[in-house]
């Protein structure tokens, strides 16, 4: 990578207290042929935190996602073949370091997140470097079964005693990510299977990042169908378990300072 | 061993050696990945013209059947030679990955630009912005 070796520092970055304005928080949507469902997806986020950037990575679709996000309203970084939603993650970080942006949520294509919760959710940054929107805690009526289930605990067991916090959902797709987390996933962001849950929130809190939840609500999917086949919740909990391993053998990033 | 073994043992050696020297010659094989095949190569070509220092190595290893070093020695190249290629798929891959990121910036850039040139009053609303013009 071109910028190994960059000047860290693991201090608080100097903007660390003033909250960000509604313009500097950027919506990425890792979109992979969801064509079905980006356009109510953007359409709600630009409603629900109309000062925000809309920015929509289109993961190599082939079913036109682009076109009709961009329709919709959002800004479109098109992919040219699918790297996943940590590559296309990093890709938003990336827009969001050179364009200014302090603030990063992610937020799915598939249209299960509800995007009045971003709000919340960057609302919690003042005290947190990532806040993740979590479909298990108190409240939520999301609902997930056997092995796939035991696995997430298993996860957010894991995870939480790295960031030394109560965890419930390590692998939620809903993420606000704050301006010493954005330095860092710009720098460091795991492009590789799962990448983008465990190892990202590995890799954070190992930098000595603070993470922390919130309830959300899941909605139905407005499209495609989750998985929930018991051998491959199996295979899940193993890739997963080799991925948090392998983020914990790593050595530690330090924060990038935010002036790189 | 005879002569006709003990000749077909150095022809093979030499022709994997020429083999492997004439893919670096016409650089379809880089130096770096061609080190362990010329590493196998030339041990087989020893192995060939003095096949003594085989049972040689052999008996200093205690290894029983000389065949078995063969064997040994091979497989243990032949893993190091993938562990290279695996590592290097790995960077390749990540440099691709660097470069799709650049053209979806790029992309996105264009655009940006385009607009703001159809925008700007004076001018004629040219095809410059190639509606679904998309990069793929």
């Amino acid at each position: 990578m071109a910028d190994h070796g960059m000047r860290v520092s693991t201090a608080p970055v100097e903007f660390g207290d003033v909250p960000p304005a509604p313009s500097e928080v950027l919506v990425v949507v890792p979109a992979l042929n969801e064509s079905g469902s980006v356009a109510a997806v953007v359409r709600g986020i630009r409603e629900a935190v109309p000062d925000a950037l809309c920015l929509v990575i289109d993961d190599g679709s082939t079913d036109g996602t682009a076109e009709i996000a961009r329709a919709a309203g959002a800004r479109v970084l098109s992919l040219p073949f699918n790297l996943g939603v940590g590559g296309a993650m990093r890709t938003g970080f990336r827009f969001a370091r050179d364009h200014g942006y302090r603030v990063v949520v992610q937020v799915d294509a598939d249209g299960q997140h509800d995007p009045r919760d971003i709000a919340r959710l960057v609302g919690r940054l003042g005290d947190a470097d990532i806040v993740i929107g979590s479909r298990f805690a108190g409240g939520a009526s999301y609902d997930v079964r056997g092995p796939r289930r035991w696995a997430m605990r298993v996860l957010a067991w894991a995870v939480g005693r790295l960031a030394r916090r109560r965890l419930t959902d390590v692998t939620s797709g809903f993420k606000a990510a704050g301006p010493r987390a954005v330095a860092l996933f710009a720098h460091t962001f795991p492009a590789e299977y799962l990448g983008d849950t465990v190892e990202a929130l590995v890799i954070a809190a190992r930098a000595g990042l603070q993470v922390e939840e919130v309830a959300v609500d899941m909605r139905e999917r407005q499209a495609g169908r989750p998985s929930h086949h018991p051998v491959r919740a199996t295979v899940y909990l193993l890739r997963a378990g080799i991925a948090f391993l392998l983020a914990t053998l790593q050595p530690r990033v330090p924060i990038e300072s935010a002036s790189a | 061993m005879s002569p006709a073994t003990y000749i077909l043992g150095i022809v093979a050696a030499l022709l994997a050696i020429a083999a492997i020297v004439e893919l670096m010659r016409r650089r379809t094989l880089r130096e770096r990945h061609a080190v362990w095949w010329l590493v196998g190569g030339i041990l087989a070509l020893i192995i060939a013209v003095f096949p003594q220092t085989l049972t040689w190595a052999a008996r200093l290893l205690g290894v029983v059947a000389p065949t078995n070093l063969v064997f040994f020695v091979a497989i243990g190249l032949l893993f190091l030679v993938s562990l290279q290629y695996g590592a290097e798929l790995t960077r390749i891959e990540d440099k691709m990955r660097h470069l799709a990121e650049q053209s979806a910036y790029h992309d996105d850039r264009l655009r940006q630009l385009e607009s703001a040139q159809d925008d700007a009053p004076g001018r004629a609303a040219g095809d410059a912005a190639g509606d679904g013009d998309e990069a793929r």
